[in-house]
């Protein structure tokens, strides 16, 4: 059974539709890239999934759970961990502060003062920089950091599912391959699930796995990363060909 | 010299509670609650008995000061999540002005459900009057209340920040301030977190009304309203949402009403309200923002 799985899925803003009919779904341990133009809905499907966003038809399944329409704090419990674009690092608490900020969820289970405190050791073995400012105000971390601490206040959660919405933006290119270089250790470490938005389709190409074009609200292509990458049908999506 | 700073102190203490009362609620639903004097207003009548007579029948006024404390504080709290789970949740997606509307309204309600059972006649009450004693420190004389509103004041301040920076709920609740669809994605509870501002910001405004019922020795129906707009006035100078700024600023405000009352020619301290008020335009003037600007309201682009 897949982890997560969207079927005609249609997002309104009043009359606009950002989403129309988005249909797909997602194993355990798959790494998947939604790519494609500004306005092409990837965010707003993203949002949607995290419960932000109201859809306004279409199903979500997370885990076995319908989802649909769910507060985003249950959905969190599910083990949907977002890292919004923007980033949304909490400025004014200090770096640890964000860790911690989403481990209260899981307060009642067993163990859990122990655990998050191998959680917390585990973010700083893997983004040692964050430990060294660890009492210092988190909005004053560069863009990178800022970066890496929300992928680490999402690992904190302990997810199944880690969805990351354009994790390049605002970043310098050199800052850039640093997070995915992370993101691909980690990935291989944890076996994350990892769904990761991204306007340009090149860094999908080089981390390989699968991806989803998006244009005007509807998924255009699906396939593999690499192949799909090569071919010319990439272009007409981008810029429309087939229109003409 | 030593008396104005007291009564600057202990006035700026009252503004500061009620506008940490406000600021509490505002910083994780933007709502600016309204109501929040009637609230007050409501815990000081919680002493008596529903009477229309001028001479008020003190019921739980009665009761020794360590179990009429929390009982007010009890009041409001209970009372500020009531407003919470049967008003503002219906709110809780609606627009800032929608909700300050509402918050209008429920205050009405409030206020004319205390007129019903009490009378709009102000009554006077006689609570905890040992406090009235004079102490002398260091050659001025004040009343003792003066001194423990002030003290009162800063134990729960520093309890607060205690609270906030301490405990898990406290930090839950300072990142929904700053980001409520943050915390949530987070797993912060929605409701939990509104609930326990609107118990904080009630059981402010119990230990405003034990402080004000003490001090005036008098329960009027209007009193929130009064201490509710300097409250106001001071959230908004503080910097809407910022709740070191709404201390600051109440403290401010209650020290420029007691200066102006010395200062000011005699014939002008009629008017100190409209100094004190235009001070007020002059520093938002200047800061239109508020001393301290609250990082979660400002526009993300």
């Amino acid at each position: 059974m897949s982890l997560l799985a969207l079927s005609d899925i249609t997002i309104r803003y009043s009359r606009l539709t950002a989403v129309r009919d988005v249909s797909f779904s997602m194993d355990e341990g798959e790494i998947l890239f939604i790519t494609g133009p500004n306005g092409a809905g990837k965010s707003s499907l993203l949002r949607a999934i995290a419960g932000v966003t109201p859809v306004a038809g279409g199903r979500i399944d997370l885990a076995g759970h319908e989802i649909t329409g769910q507060a985003p704090e249950n959905i969190a419990r599910l083990g949907f961990s977002m890292v919004p674009e923007g980033r949304d690092v909490f400025g004014s608490l200090t770096t640890e502060e964000n860790l911690l900020v989403g481990t209260g969820m899981h307060a009642r289970d067993r163990g859990w003062r122990s655990r998050t405190a191998g959680d917390l050791e585990a973010v700083y073995a893997t983004f040692p920089m964050l430990k060294e400012r660890r009492h210092g105000q988190a909005g004053l971390l560069s863009g990178g950091q800022q970066q890496m601490l929300v992928i680490g206040r999402a690992l904190m959660t302990n997810p199944r599912l880690i969805a990351i919405d354009e994790p390049s933006l605002g970043l310098a290119p050199n800052i850039n391959d640093q997070v995915y270089e992370r993101l691909i250790a980690l990935r291989a470490q944890r076996q994350l699930t990892l769904l990761i938005v991204e306007q340009s389709s090149a860094r999908a190409m080089m981390v390989g796995g699968r991806m989803i074009l998006m244009r005007g609200g509807q998924i255009v292509l699906d396939g593999d990363a690499r192949t799909l990458g090569n071919g010319e049908a990439i272009q007409a999506a981008y810029f429309g060909y087939e229109d003409h | 010299m030593l008396q104005i700073l007291f009564d600057a102190l202990s006035l700026g203490s009252l503004y500061a509670l009620g506008a940490l009362g406000i600021a509490l609620i505002f910083g994780v639903m933007r709502l600016v609650n309204f109501a929040h004097g009637d609230v007050i207003a409501f815990c000081v009548f919680a002493l008596l008995w529903p009477s229309t007579d001028a001479m008020a029948i003190v019921f739980a006024g009665q009761l020794p000061w360590y179990l009429l404390v929390p009982f007010v504080l009890l009041c409001g709290a209970g009372l500020s999540v009531l407003c919470e789970i049967v008003v503002f949740r219906r709110f809780r997606n609606a627009n800032p002005a929608t909700m300050m509307i509402a918050s209008f309204a429920l205050g009405f309600v409030i206020r004319y459900f205390l007129l019903m059972l009490f009378s709009s006649r102000p009554k006077s009450i006689n609570l905890l009057p040992e406090l009235s004693q004079p102490i002398e420190i260091f050659g001025a004389r004040l009343p003792l209340l003066q001194l423990i509103t002030i003290i009162a004041t800063m134990l729960i301040l520093i309890g607060l920040t205690l609270f906030l920076r301490r405990t898990r709920f406290g930090l839950e609740m300072r990142a929904a301030a700053e980001n409520f669809s943050m915390a949530r994605m987070l797993g912060v509870r929605a409701n939990r977190v509104i609930m326990g501002a609107f118990a904080l910001s009630g059981a402010l405004a119990g230990a405003i009304a034990l402080i004000f019922g003490v001090q005036t020795g008098t329960a009027d129906i209007q009193m929130g309203a009064a201490i509710m707009l300097m409250a106001f006035i001071a959230t908004v100078i503080g910097g809407l949402g910022s709740l070191a700024g709404a201390v600051l600023a109440g403290f401010l405000l209650g020290a420029a009403s007691v200066i102006m009352q010395v200062m000011l020619p005699i014939d002008a301290r009629p008017f100190r309200d409209a100094f004190v008020y235009g001070a007020v335009i002059l520093v938002l003037l200047f800061r239109p923002q508020g001393l301290i600007s609250a990082r979660g309201t400002k526009e993300r682009v």
